[in-house]
């Protein structure tokens, strides 16, 4: 009992010197558990780990990219982008927002790399060209093919954001100029997730950091390395307009009466029944929205090459002869791109978590 | 003479490069690189011009919008598609309010820490930071105790060793002016700006779905459907609350947090506003036309061009006039490399001759960079907030010539003091500011549309590709936060011809000509001050007032054979 009297009041002390009440952190944790489908048996040790006086080291890498996963990440609102970078990480080394240039910025980098070996966690933002030696995309003089070997080799592990980073994005699609790839295929053999998006959602990628904080390790992953908890589900099945594919009500012309009804928008192009993702329950923007309810069809985005083998984007998905509107959805995904599900239970699939080795009962 | 590198130059978009040689503590030359290229177009080859926005706005995660914007512009004038009034305001809302959220966040999160030392903060009196808010704007969050919460927090990270992205700043830089108070204000309007903006930036989910890279443009309109009675339109009365609700947070923003602390910030480095000078020469396509494209005249930022600084005459652009160099770019041309080409017959095939990485220079006598150097009747052109103010004040837009008549008496200065790496920063805040308010008339309109039963937002007359023309051209611009930015389609069959894009920061950051004249960026370092070559802190100022986006700069592509008249007015 002393003991976690003991622990207590250091935490809070740490808490209060870094400006945050203790309220306002375990509402932050018991989000992001929510996120991540783990009960709440977790949340004490979540909120140890968050409070540890030694901040997790944090270097974000740009190689080629749009800098759209870094502004999507500015966006994160809970937690704040600002409690991330000061307060959960120490967020040393991201080119869009450091203070430093040039030598300065290339200092932080090298000491991480040296005296934060193993320790540090790495996100990578953007594919990696390999064609012609590199030199496609070099930074401080070194090509990014160089400098990820570096940098996520050395790492605790490694976070991939975005389509680009996951696959090559949209430099890989035909007929891929640059020889882009994904971080899988330029470093391998690394501990890695996929955060695949274009852009990728900040809500997902604070659960996996929070994840990484609280068990020192990545949450369960899909056969591509994409968490289970925000990939695991087809987007159709979780879709606000489901209800309306069900009963055969399409928009069938943009800007026509079943478009302004919020009807279903599969003949329109929609790739939502071929496509995982938590999209329609995690949303985007503070969870203001998401493109199908803005009138949009599905583009896939989180799908791996959905550059390529989701466009045309406004084709529709083929229907399959033979069976009911309701069992069309989930085989029109497996039928159209089994790499994509294949492996996963899509229907009634139940979050799953790797399992963790128990944590002490602290008393939140 | 020594040669300085700055390489990755940060608190930018993208990757560039900067090496300067110093010649008694001045730049006494300079050359501006930009190290990735993507290939973008070249995949664009063979799409379907439909969903080609789709792809081009990927071109760039800042300027999100802006390129979806140019390239739904480029087929709608190939195919020949007049858009829905509706259509044309939501693009607008949606691309201005991209203008205001993208200036904010270069203010204070990309180029402040240039002028505001995070740990003179330290210092401050949180009493008389206070003070001086107070004194500057009725903003609310202004109490001795706000101020002492923000130095505590600032405290606790210094504290903890472990410093973060501050880690690698120039504190203590002797180029540093602002007294402790002022930095504390600017280090708290930091930490409001980045809540303000994910904030803000809901009203691309609201009409978009998602922020970045939203997703409702459609050739022919937008998928914001529009219906008063219906909950599950996109745009409907409760939308719209909320929509009104994000541009009056726009509004207070910039007139009460903004202005002010440009306005406060900038007496302490008059010096500014005589550095940085750059070309002289700018280049404005305007936009924002009050009723439609087609009349520039209607255009809340004037399209025009003014050279040599001088501000009575805007000559009309001639979209004939420009030309793309590549003698030091990374690319040949089947003419020889020595003349520049019209981007409609232009042609990009890459060939690196640069070093091998890793190298520590570029051979920058000859080919340095991936941007390409175009011209206007071979005269470099800055592009961008600066020259949209200038052609605008030298038009004499009421709006613009109001806003800087205001800033320039406050600061009491005369519009020469614009041509500057300050002026820069001052014109920035002058538009976002017009803009900010612009949201409002757009945003009442809109309602009002919606009210009247007006609620067309697509025009479908050109969806189905069997209503094409056999072969089809098309130009879209837009004056994006960066600057001009054009798009150029080919279309032949039902499918992308050929793809091209002249960027804002191509026209700013580009490479030297065949006569050597130096780009905007190039130009703009000549006689900059070094303190300390080891914190080049005085080179960022001037770098980063242009707001380079070079991701946005570099992805051009073969475009040979292009036979477009460039119409600027269909």
């Amino acid at each position: 009992m002393l003991a976690v009297e003991t622990e207590q009041a250091s935490l809070a002390g740490a808490l209060g010197r870094r400006g945050i009440t203790r309220r306002q952190l375990v509402k932050f944790c018991s989000l992001m558990l929510t996120t991540l489908a783990l009960p709440d048996k977790y949340l004490a040790a979540t909120v140890a780990a968050v409070s540890k006086a030694k901040k997790q080291v944090l270097v974000w890498m740009q190689f080629q990219d749009c800098a759209g996963c870094s502004e999507s990440m500015l966006r994160s609102s809970h937690p704040e982008i600002a409690d991330i970078v000061l307060d959960l990480f120490s967020w040393e080394y991201h080119e869009l927002i450091m203070a430093g240039s040039g030598a300065a910025a290339n200092a932080v980098l090298d000491r991480v790399v040296t005296q934060e070996k193993g320790n540090y966690i790495a996100v990578v933002e953007g594919g990696i060209p390999t064609a012609d030696g590199g030199v496609y995309c070099t930074i401080g003089g070194r090509s990014a093919l160089d400098i990820a070997k570096t940098v996520c080799g050395n790492a605790a592990a490694t976070i991939a954001v975005g389509a680009c980073a996951a696959d090559g994005g949209f430099m890989r699609a035909h007929p891929n100029p640059t020889g882009a790839v994904g971080l899988e295929e330029a470093v391998p053999g690394i501990r890695l997730i996929n955060m695949n998006g274009c852009a990728h959602n900040p809500v997902n990628t604070a659960a996996v950091l929070v994840h990484y904080l609280t068990f020192r390790d990545l949450p369960a992953v899909d056969q591509h390395n994409r968490p289970l908890f925000a990939y695991g589900r087809v987007i159709h099945d979780q879709c606000e307009r489901r209800a309306h594919y069900d009963a055969g009500r399409f928009v069938t012309e943009w800007g026509d009466e079943g478009h302004r009804k919020g009807y279903c928008l599969y003949k329109m192009g929609c790739k939502g029944p071929a496509a995982t993702f938590n999209c329609p329950t995690a949303q985007w923007n503070d969870h203001t929205s998401w493109p199908i309810r803005a009138g949009h069809g599905c583009i896939a985005c989180a799908s791996p090459r959905f550059w390529d083998h989701m466009s045309p984007f406004y084709d529709r998905l083929p229907s399959v002869p033979g069976f009911g509107v309701e069992v069309t959805a989930g085989e029109l995904g497996l039928g159209l791109v089994g790499a994509v599900v294949a492996g996963v239970t899509v229907h009634g699939l139940i979050t799953m978590i790797r399992p963790a080795p128990p944590y002490p009962e602290t008393k939140v | 003479m020594a040669r300085l590198v700055i390489d990755p130059v940060t608190r930018i978009e993208g990757h560039l490069r900067i090496e300067a040689q110093l010649d008694g503590g001045k730049v006494s030359d300079a050359w501006s690189s930009g190290t990735m290229f993507r290939g973008m177009e070249i995949i664009l080859e063979g799409r379907d011009p439909r969903e080609a926005w789709i792809w081009a706005q990927r071109i760039c995660g800042v300027c999100t919008v802006v390129h979806a914007l140019a390239s739904v512009r480029a087929v709608e004038n190939a195919l020949a598609i007049p858009i829905p009034e509706n259509a044309r305001i939501v693009r607008d809302l949606m691309a201005g309010a991209q203008m205001v959220q993208d200036h904010v966040i270069h203010f204070y999160h990309l180029h402040a820490l240039d002028w505001v030392d995070v740990a003179s903060a330290l210092k401050a009196d949180p009493a008389k930071t206070s003070a001086i808010a107070q004194s500057i704007s009725d903003y609310d969050r202004s109490s001795a105790t706000y101020f002492r919460g923000i130095q505590q927090r600032v405290k606790a990270v210094v504290d903890s060793g472990q410093l973060s992205l501050f880690a690698s700043g120039y504190w203590g830089h002797p180029a540093y002016l602002l007294p402790p108070e002022v930095n504390l204000l600017a280090v708290a309007h930091y930490l409001e700006a980045l809540e303000w903006q994910k904030d803000f930036i809901r009203i691309h989910a609201l009409l978009g779905g998602k922020n970045p890279h939203p997703q409702s443009f459609l050739v022919g309109g937008m998928t914001t459907s529009l219906d008063p009675n219906e909950p599950f339109a996109v745009i409907n009365p409760i939308v719209i609350d909320k929509l009104q609700d994000l541009v009056k947070s726009a509004k207070k923003f910039v007139d009460q947090i903004y202005i002010p602390d440009v306005l406060a910030i900038a007496p302490y480095y008059k010096d500014w506003f005589s550095r940085g000078e750059g070309l002289g020469n700018f280049l404005s396509y305007g936009d924002y036309a009050s009723d439609n494209l087609e009349d520039p005249k209607t255009f809340l930022f004037p399209r025009g061009v003014v050279l040599n600084r001088d501000l009575s005459t805007v000559h009309a652009v001639e979209p004939a006039g420009i030309s793309e160099f590549v003698t030091h770019s990374w690319y040949e041309y089947s003419g020889g490399d020595e003349n520049g080409k019209h981007p409609s017959v232009g042609e990009t095939k890459p060939k690196y001759t640069g070093p091998k990485p890793p190298y520590d220079f570029l051979e920058v006598d000859r080919k340095y960079s991936w941007l390409k150097a175009p011209r206007y009747q071979g005269k470099a052109m800055e592009v961008g907030p600066l020259a949209r103010v200038v052609v605008g004040y030298a038009s004499g837009q009421p709006d613009i010539r109001a806003a800087v008549d205001g800033v320039l008496t406050k600061l009491n200065a005369t519009p020469t003091v614009l041509y500057s790496t300050l002026g820069r920063i001052a014109a920035r805040a002058i538009e976002a500011q017009i803009m900010a308010h612009r949201l409002q008339g757009w945003l009442d309109q809109l309602s009002s549309n919606l009210d009247h039963g007006n609620v067309t937002v697509f025009n479908p007359i050109r969806w189905d590709p069997a209503t094409w023309p056999k072969s089809a051209r098309g130009f879209g611009w837009h004056e994006a936060p960066r600057g001009s930015l054009g798009h150029w389609v080919e279309i032949e069959g039902k499918s992308i011809k050929n793809y091209q894009a002249v960027v804002p920061t191509t026209w700013n950051a580009g490479p030297r000509d065949t006569q050597g004249n130096r780009g905007a960026y190039e130009a703009a370092l000549a006689g900059t001050p070094v303190a300390d070559p080891a914190r080049p802190l005085e080179i960022l100022r001037t770098v980063h007032s242009f707001d380079p986006c070079l991701a946005c700069a570099v992805h051009v592509i073969d475009a040979q054979g292009r036979k477009y008249t460039l119409p600027m007015v269909r």
